[in-house]
Formats: C-alpha cells, sequence, structure tokens
C-alpha cells in the first residue's frame, strides 16, 4: 500500500485475508437473520411449519453440534479412567470444542424455542417423562462439567492455585460424570424420535435410535480428535500427534465396523431390510450416509492410511459427514414423507447456523492463543501471527 | 373414569355445515371468515376444521388421547390430561420446543408461527364449559347432531348402539376406542376411516411407553455406569500403584 502521507494509510487497519472477510459476512448475515426471527417470529426467519416444527436448528445445530462436542468424553474417559496418558496432549483441545459445541447448541436453542426467554422453566417445572426433559438436564449438567474440566486452563493462566487444587480434588468423579451425563444425553437424542414411529421412515426408525445415536456420536467423537488435531496444528504450527491418532484411528475403525453392522442387523430384524434397494429419495440418502461411514471404515483399516495425515484427515471428515447425514436423515429426510410434507431451510435458517459455526472457529482460535491449551512444545511460535490460517 | 367426557363425532350425520367451525372460532375469540372457512386443515387460527373427502365430510380436532402422547413429551408439562377428559394447554410453562407437536399423532397441536412470543393452539374440548357443566360449543352448535358430547361411556354405547341398529350405514368400528391407547374424541364413518383420512395405521398401545422404555433406563445407566466407571479407574490406576511399588523395592 502507498504509504506517502495519505491519513487513512497512517490509521492501523487489521489485516484482512478471504477467511476474515468471509467470517465478517456470515455475522452480518447472521445478526439480520436473528433480527428476522426475534423481531418477526419463527415464521418470518424459517421454513416450518405445523407439519414440520422442527428443522435445520434442531437438526444440525443441537444434534449434530452435541455429536460433535463427542469428542470431549470419550477423550476424557480414554486419558483419565483409561488411564492412557499418552492422549493427555490432545485432551484439553478436545475438552475445549466439547465446551464451546455445547455452548453454541444453547446459543442455537435460543433461536430455535419459541419463548427462549424461559429455558430455564425445565429446573422448576418437572416432567420426567419427557426426554426432552432428560436432554435438557444433560445439557445444562453437562455443561457445567465441561465448564470445570476446562477451568484449569483458565485458572493456570492467572496462577489461581487454590481453586485449581479444588479441582484436582474432583476431577475423577467430574470425569466420570461427565461420561455419564454424555452417555445419557447422546443417547437420548435419538431417544426423542422413539416416540414417532408413525412419522420417521422404517429405515431409520428404530427401537435403538438411542444407542445408534451413542455409537454415532462415540465414533464422530473420535474422527472429531483427528480433525481438530490436524486443524490446530497447521493454524499454530505444531506438530500433529500422528502415533497417538493412528492408534485411535484403530479404534474408530472397529467401533465404526460395529455401529454399521448393528445398523443392518436391526434392519433385517425389523424386516426392513428391502427397503434398501426401493428407489426414492430416501434410499439413496441412507446410502450415502452408510457409505459415509463405512468407506473411512475400511481405509482406517489400512496401515498406510492410519500413517499419512491426509488420508487420515481425509477419513476422519467422511465420518464427520457420515454422522451429520445420520442426523439430518433422522430429523429432516426421514420425517417428510410421514409428515406429509417437504421441508428445505430457509437462508436465514442456514445463515444463522452458518453464523454460530463461525463464532465457535473464532472462540475456539481466540482461546487455543490466549489460553494453554496446548502442552508447551519446544520453541513455541510466540507471540502468534496476528492474523492468517 | 366414567366421568371423563368426550365428543362423538358422527360423519354420516356431518352435512359439512362448517356450524362448529365458526362457534369454535367464536369461542376461542379468533377471526372466522369465508378465507378461512375455505382452509380445510387446523392452523393457529382453526382449532377445528371440517375436511371435504368427495361427498363426504371429516371434522379435525384434539383427540384428546386418554394417555397423551404431547403430555409425556412435554420437558415442562404444560400439558396436561385433566380428570374431566380434555387435553389443556398451560400457556404459562411453554417454552415453545414444539416436541408436542412433532410427537403428535394426529398431527394436531399448531403454532402462532407469524408472532414474536407464540403459543401452541389446539382444540381443549372447551375445558371451562365442561367445568361449568355445559356441553362444547361445537356440539351445542351442531345442527344435524353430527356432534354430540356426553360422558365417554355413554357416547361409546351410543356409537355401538348406532352400529348396531344400522349396520348397513356404518363401517363396523369406532374410532378412538383402542387408537394409540383410546381418544376422547369418537369417529363413526360410513367408509373405512382411511378414506376420511384417519390415520388407521396407529398402534393400540399409548405412545408414550416407547420413550418411556429408553427413559427408565436411566437410573440403571447411572448406577452401573458409575461402578463400571469408577472400577476401571481404579483397576487401571492399582497397576501404576503396583508398578511404583516394585520400581522403589527393586532401588532399595
Amino acid at each position: 500500500m502507498n504509504a506517502i502521507a495519505s491519513p487513512l494509510a497512517r490509521l492501523r487497519w487489521p489485516r484482512f485475508n478471504l477467511w476474515h472477510v468471509i467470517f465478517w459476512l456470515v455475522m452480518l448475515g447472521g445478526l439480520y437473520a436473528a433480527y428476522t426471527r426475534f423481531l418477526h417470529g419463527l415464521g418470518a426467519a424459517t421454513h416450518l411449519s405445523d407439519q414440520f416444527p422442527w428443522g435445520l436448528w434442531i437438526g444440525f445445530d443441537v444434534l449434530c453440534g452435541v455429536g460433535l462436542a463427542a469428542g470431549g468424553f470419550t477423550l476424557a474417559a480414554i486419558v483419565h479412567i483409561f488411564n492412557i496418558e499418552r492422549y493427555k496432549a490432545i485432551l484439553r483441545a478436545t475438552i475445549l470444542t466439547a465446551f464451546l459445541g455445547y455452548l453454541l447448541v444453547i446459543v442455537a436453542l435460543l433461536f430455535d424455542l419459541g419463548r427462549p426467554y424461559r429455558i430455564w422453566h425445565a429446573l422448576i417445572m418437572w416432567n420426567p417423562r419427557s426426554v426432552m426433559f432428560e436432554v435438557a438436564w444433560c445439557v445444562m449438567l453437562y455443561t457445567t462439567v465441561l465448564a470445570l474440566e476446562f477451568a484449569p486452563a483458565v485458572l493456570e493462566r492467572f496462577g489461581w492455585q487454590t481453586p485449581l487444587r479444588w479441582l484436582r480434588a474432583v476431577s475423577i468423579p467430574l470425569v466420570i460424570a461427565g461420561v455419564i451425563l454424555s452417555t445419557l444425553h447422546q443417547s437420548s437424542l435419538g431417544s426423542l424420535y422413539l416416540i414417532v414411529p408413525h412419522k420417521l421412515y422404517p429405515l431409520w426408525y428404530s427401537p435403538l435410535l438411542p444407542l445408534f445415536f451413542f455409537l454415532s456420536a462415540m465414533c464422530v467423537g473420535f474422527a472429531m480428535v483427528v480433525f481438530e488435531s490436524w486443524h490446530s496444528s497447521r493454524a499454530f504450527g505444531r506438530q500433529l500427534e500422528l502415533p497417538l491418532l493412528a492408534s485411535m484411528a484403530r479404534v474408530l475403525a472397529v467401533l465404526l465396523g460395529v455401529y454399521l453392522l448393528l445398523r443392518f442387523v436391526d434392519l433385517r430384524h425389523r424386516d426392513v431390510l428391502g427397503l434398501v434397494v426401493v428407489p426414492r429419495l430416501e434410499t439413496w440418502l441412507f446410502w450415502l450416509e452408510i457409505l459415509l461411514m463405512l468407506v473411512p471404515m475400511l481405509l482406517l483399516f489400512r496401515r498406510t492410511v492410519r500413517l499419512s495425515p491426509g488420508a487420515l484427515y481425509a477419513s476422519a471428515v467422511m465420518v464427520i459427514f457420515g454422522f451429520v447425514a445420520h442426523r439430518l436423515n433422522v430429523s429432516v429426510t426421514g420425517m417428510e414423507a410421514g409428515s406429509g410434507t417437504s421441508y428445505l431451510p430457509k437462508w436465514t435458517e442456514v445463515m444463522v447456523t452458518l453464523a454460530i459455526i463461525a463464532l465457535g472457529f473464532a472462540v475456539f482460535r481466540f482461546v487455543a492463543k490466549n489460553f494453554p491449551v496446548f502442552p508447551e512444545e519446544s520453541p513455541r511460535p510466540l507471540p502468534a501471527p496476528a492474523a492468517g490460517d | 373414569m366414567s366421568k371423563s367426557k368426550a365428543i362423538l363425532y358422527d360423519t354420516t350425520l356431518c352435512v359439512g355445515c362448517r356450524m362448529c367451525e365458526q362457534a369454535c372460532a367464536e369461542r376461542w375469540g379468533l377471526l372466522y371468515d369465508d378465507t378461512i372457512a375455505k382452509e380445510e386443515k387446523l392452523s393457529e387460527h382453526k382449532l377445528t376444521a371440517v375436511v371435504t373427502i368427495g361427498e363426504r365430510f371429516n371434522r379435525r380436532l384434539c383427540m384428546h388421547c386418554e394417555e397423551p402422547t404431547c403430555e409425556s413429551v412435554c420437558p415442562v408439562g404444560a400439558l396436561e390430561k385433566t380428570a374431566l377428559g380434555p387435553v389443556v394447554y398451560h400457556e404459562d410453562r411453554c417454552i415453545g420446543c414444539r416436541y408436542c407437536m412433532l410427537a403428535c399423532p394426529f398431527q394436531v397441536p399448531a403454532y402462532e408461527w407469524s408472532k414474536a412470543l407464540p403459543r401452541v393452539k389446539k382444540c381443549d374440548l372447551c375445558y371451562e364449559r365442561q367445568q361449568a357443566g355445559l356441553q362444547t360449543a361445537c356440539s351445542e352448535i351442531c345442527p344435524t347432531n353430527a356432534t354430540i358430547s356426553g360422558d365417554r361411556d355413554e357416547l361409546i354405547a351410543e356409537a355401538r348402539r348406532r352400529l348396531a341398529e344400522n349396520p348397513e350405514n356404518y363401517y363396523p368400528r369406532i374410532y378412538g376406542i383402542e387408537e394409540v391407547g383410546g381418544t376422547s374424541v369418537l369417529i363413526l364413518s360410513a367408509v373405512p376411516f382411511e378414506e376420511l383420512g384417519l390415520r388407521a395405521d396407529l398402534p393400540r398401545e399409548a405412545l408414550p411407553v416407547l420413550t418411556w422404555r429408553a427413559l427408565s433406563l436411566v437410573p440403571d445407566i447411572v448406577g452401573v455406569g458409575t461402578v463400571l466407571l469408577g472400577g476401571i479407574w481404579w483397576i487401571t490406576h492399582r497397576r501404576e500403584e503396583v508398578a511404583a511399588a516394585e520400581g522403589k523395592e527393586k532401588k532399595s
């Protein structure tokens, strides 16, 4: 830029790159969508209807958001319960993702609930027969647990020793509570759909929905750890913990196998296996979802794939997409025919979702830069560059 | 149980005059005009709707299930099956999650989509009129007695009497006796129910049991999970202790 005496040039402009531009455009769009949603109601901001009351915000932001945060409980159990210490290096980043994931799920809920200011009602107005009641309590309790699990990073940063000692004293009960709450929560998101046997397409409706949601959440938990490690290593110039991730990928491959096998065993037991060849939209999207889990499973059984950062990353991304496809199939695709309607999100719905994702990335970046999220590594590039990935 | 109120709607007597729609709108203070009359579906401004199927009519309204799905799924207990029969909505509790709308097997609850602070809208079987011993607004106005209200037991007996006396006029079943555990709205028809757009594929057992089977496992998961995880932690860290102790012995 020409720096001679132009008053504009003397100002210190923040350095923009393409990602910044996209980020602020998305945030702007999200802001407009929020304005529409909160001033003119759900009808103006969404394509939801009486026939189709749950759309993208529940199907993606909540169902997938919670699932993508599953790395938190999976890794916490591995490190603290199974005592496999070597994974500690990536634990904090995973806990942070899970914590942010849950906070963003709550943000999404505030958009989706018709009366968001009453979100606390489940605290005092109980209905233990409701799956949604269980979901509400799990979200509240597990978000608290995640906050406490991540708190040491903040406390270390400011050197507050006393609360740190307290947290260490309760760390094991906290981890156990976290794993159990996650188990309950991941599965109960599947249980939500047990009540709609008359609406959900038989390729997805199963009494085993809670189990499938739990297993696929564990799969995506591992995939998210790979995904996050890969991105963090690039963004922060860190070494990729390849041996760790490779051995984790073995577990992921086995889990995917169990999950896929159970899916088909379940179809056979419910006598609907024939539906997998019926030519209709549901079938194609079913196979998309299955293949996005099957292909990475086959890949990850190969040593060369597990030890190649690129291939490992690609497999993890496929699992993540497969997981998202399953959640959207249950919540949108599978519900359309039974509801006698079709649903495509309005652009404002998409905008809110994108803004929430963008916010997640930005906050993660900020926290990872300013708090001890990653273990100290021999010469860590400090200070981190102001902009750019 | 015998005191439980209900509606019997005999589609063979219905002439599609829509006076029930009008009386219902009046009772709720909702706008009712020709345009709305032509909308043959339930919505925030139409809590009952007469649907034309060829030469026949079918009236849609909340079925007031004996074991309501909506009541079981509501996280904050905003829907309640009263002892009197009506399923009522406690607006001040509702958080707007719309799970009731998703779960209702009859796709009844409607939402005020255009409002910034929306409510769920559905028929409440004229709860306060029933409490005062009056019949519902729709049955009071019905000129052909296609809709009548009364005690559920008596209405079932009345329906059975009609089926027995004029079997040639009726499809030989009463809709609402068994569907999802029974409903407080009973329907008679000349043709199979699905021809009137009623779901004939619903299970006889009330739906809440489906989620309850999973929910009732929660205490087990908490109990077994805690012991299992605690145990694994104890075992894995015990190994460490042993290893540390052995290491010390060798050194000394």
